[in-house]
């Protein structure tokens, strides 16, 4: 594997090593990480399918991996997976254009 | 030839990406291929004598968990393949099972199981293939099981059913035995289940799960049972075996107004044509370190082999169906064919484990009946 690269994907694997500098919160964090995926009110495969979205929206290699792997692993098709990256893309654009009502009330402001 | 062979494989083994895909509609015995030697995926599985990482012994493992030797349990199950022909090719198939297969079970052999249950209290036999439906003597079999008050389990890959007018009354003759049918439906969307299965598979097997439902397969208090099977198109492992089963009951009744009992989710195994997709498509390595990490002590203490005995096209014995591929016979201080079936020294025998089985103690378990843990 190049090292020369700030992503490797042999990375992802040592994910809960993180806790090996702060035992405690990695603890925490990793208790709470599982706590979030499992079956609850929503299922396995709807929270994969968000966190595959969401992994696109903040643009994490890894995330997009373990998602990705964990979707169909869940049972998850091709034509979901796309949907759900559409819905974290439609807001990410809906985000930027919606505050396209701010630019419209300053230039209003300042105009004639 | 077998050397170079080999000396492909290395080249393909070293990721070198090559522009060669698995013809689809033969199996790897017809196309000559270095994997249809089960002694060479014997080798694959085993890093010591190849250039790929070295993952741990599965016997180490068992070890570890207090389980080696691997001893039998009770024997409840007669797994019986009654030969390689088939009229898919599907891609990740352990059996390397198609049309180009002649090996098939005879009458004879088929006598030789009758005999060897007569003497046993042994409940349910589990025919596989192939298509089982394909070997001649299929019916008369099941009803030599019936005869003797054993189920018959059959693994039908549905599109059979539908393959030809003589298999069109299956689903009647499978309901006269109280058959339990067993069917491999590897996804509720057409395009992932043809993807594994071959073009066209999922619109055929809709038709055949149609007719097995009009008989009252799959349908409440009708006591036929109709289970289908899961299994990964591609290099995961199984999700939930329950939450799939509920996703899978809602969208076949939704969208194609299909019932059926259970969903078993099965763990693809590195056997034969999954093991040659794994090669070849670069994932050999992350496949068997998915397998090794989620290594599962309670699954390892429920493997399928400790309660079933296989039986070969050809009489001979096995631990499970994929031993037979790999053509690791029962040890040999057992009977080692159906014709000098002794269940005595079967049952104290130790079973013969190699990396393969790996596959069936990952996360939930695998078996031919579906998670184990």
């Amino acid at each position: 594997m190049n090292d020369s690269t700030y992503y490797n994907p042999a990375d992802l694997a040592k994910f809960g090593k993180i806790s090996e500098w702060q035992p405690e919160m990695g603890r925490k964090f990793f208790d709470y990480y599982g706590e979030v995926f499992k079956e609850g009110a929503l299922s396995e495969r709807e929270k994969a399918l968000i966190a595959l979205a969401v992994a696109h929206v903040v643009q994490c290699p890894y995330c997009i991996d373990a998602y990705t792997s964990d979707s169909l692993q869940k049972g998850a098709d091709e034509a979901q997976m796309m949907e759900a990256v559409h819905v974290g893309a439609a807001i990410k654009g809906g985000a930027t254009l919606v505050h396209a009502t701010m630019m419209m009330n300053k230039a209003k402001e300042l105009s004639m | 030839m077998l050397c170079s062979a080999r000396f492909l494989f290395l080249i393909q083994f070293s990721s070198i990406p090559l522009p060669v895909s698995l013809s689809p509609t033969k199996s790897l015995h017809a196309q000559h291929h270095a994997l249809a030697d089960s002694s060479y995926q014997l080798d694959v599985l085993n890093p010591a004598q190849t250039a790929g990482a070295a993952f741990p012994a599965f016997a180490a493992k068992l070890r570890e968990t207090g389980l080696l030797p691997l001893r039998p349990t009770e024997m409840t199950v007669l797994q019986v393949n009654v030969g390689k022909m088939c009229n898919q090719v599907c891609k990740h198939c352990h059996v390397d099972a198609g049309p180009d297969r002649t090996e098939i079970m005879t009458r004879e052999t088929m006598q030789q199981c009758l005999d060897a249950l007569a003497k046993t209290n042994i409940e349910v036999v589990d025919l596989t293939g192939g298509a089982p439906e394909m070997n001649p003597d299929f019916r008369w079999f099941v009803e030599g099981i019936s005869a003797l008050g054993r189920t018959t389990i059959v693994r039908c890959n549905l599109t059979i059913i539908v393959a030809n007018k003589k298999y069109h009354d299956l689903p009647e003759f499978f309901a006269k035995h109280k058959v339990r049918v067993v069917s491999s439906l590897p996804h509720f969307a057409a395009a992932r289940t043809d993807a594994q299965r071959g073009e066209g598979v999922f619109a055929k097997s809709m038709r055949a799960l149609h007719m097995l439902n009009a008989v009252g397969y799959g349908v409440e208090g009708s006591g036929l049972t109709l289970d289908l099977v899961y299994n990964p198109s591609g290099a995961f492992l199984p999700g939930n075996q329950l939450s799939l089963e509920r996703e899978f009951k809602q969208r076949l009744s939704r969208e194609h107004g299909v019932t059926f009992n259970n969903l078993l989710a099965i763990t693809n195994l590195p056997v034969s044509r999954f093991l040659d997709y794994l090669v070849e498509s670069g994932n050999y390595e992350g496949y068997m370190d998915k397998l090794v990490q989620a290594y599962n002590p309670t699954a390892a203490a429920n493997v399928m082999c400790r309660s079933t005995i296989s039986v070969g096209w050809d009489g001979l014995l096995y631990d499970c169906d994929f031993n037979q591929m790999l053509e690791l016979p029962v040890a040999r201080t057992a009977s080692q064919h159906i014709r000098d079936f002794d269940l005595e020294s079967l049952q104290a025998r130790a079973i013969v484990v190699n990396q393969h089985c790996y596959g069936c103690t990952a996360g939930a378990g695998s078996s031919c009946g579906g998670a184990t843990a």
